[in-house]
């Protein structure tokens, strides 16, 4: 599991890939959006194209994350999802709860 | 890109078992998960069906893990494949005080959508054709799960 953080504009960006199970893999998603809103970043994007492998945990981690910004007063949105992590957002209806984009340009965008 | 060339199946018994016994260690997961990779590859399952498969064995062998054993190193989670020509089946077993599936809360609900669990055995019984928990007369729960092979 790696994450890099980038910036665009005032938008973080969180380019994650390798796999987001439990253990390493959600602590790292977790530690990440925490310091992004400890150090006042309200506006994330959880690019997750390049995930390969997500469990319960994962997704799991994603809605506490989602939560977590949305309750600290700013927005969480997902980009690139695979088609495996789609699936699993949609049997368990998730897809109506997060905002989800296939093109980072529109997503960042939707903050403005 | 890398192409992976399909076992020779007709080399295989026509039943075969393979069982193993790790420690309650989430470490285990990985290995676990490759197991059950490499025996699903011997199989004629399309690679979402060998996928879901995978995540199904590591969800249940988490939830041995986790909740079953509660972590206690000295506790075991047995793992028994049975590979048949038209069907996988897979058991876990742990050794902790069991619970009753009907008790767990659906993640479907309104206000559980938003909670940070629960989910596991909601996507195993979405993935996998049968799901059978059982809980053993000398304590613990055993977990079958079956996925047929597609007919062609």
């Amino acid at each position: 599991m790696k994450i890099e953080t980038r910036k665009v504009g005032d938008v973080t960006v969180l380019d994650c890939s390798g796999k987001i199970t439990l253990g390493e893999g959600t602590m790292a998603v977790r530690n990440s959006v925490r310091e992004i809103l400890k150090n006042g970043g309200m506006k994330i994007i959880l690019n997750l194209g390049d995930v390969n492998y997500i469990d319960s945990s994962g997704i799991g981690e994603l809605v506490s994350s989602y939560t977590t910004v949305t309750n600290g007063g700013g927005q969480l949105k997902l980009l690139n999802l695979t088609k495996k992590i789609q699936e699993l957002l949609a049997i368990t209806k998730l897809l109506t709860v997060f905002q989800v984009y296939n093109d980072e340009r529109a997503a960042v965008a939707s903050f403005s | 890109m890398t192409t992976t060339q399909r076992p020779d199946a007709s080399r295989l018994a026509n039943k075969s078992r393979i069982e193993v016994s790790i420690g309650s260690a989430l470490e285990y997961l990985d290995l676990v998960q490759t197991l059950t990779d490499c025996i699903t590859s011997f199989m004629a399952f399309d690679e979402d069906a060998a996928h879901w498969i995978g995540m199904s064995v590591r969800e249940s062998v988490t939830n041995a893990i986790q909740h079953g054993n509660k972590m206690d190193q000295d506790k075991k989670v047995d793992i028994r494949f049975e590979v048949s020509p038209d069907r996988l089946d897979i058991s876990i077993t742990d050794q902790g005080r069991g619970f009753r599936v009907e008790d767990l809360p659906s993640p479907l609900d309104p206000e559980n959508l938003l909670k940070p669990s629960g989910r596991g055995i909601f996507y195993i019984r979405s993935f996998m054709d049968e799901v059978e928990f059982k809980p053993l007369p000398q304590g613990g729960m055993e977990v079958h799960m079956v996925k047929k092979v597609p007919s062609n």
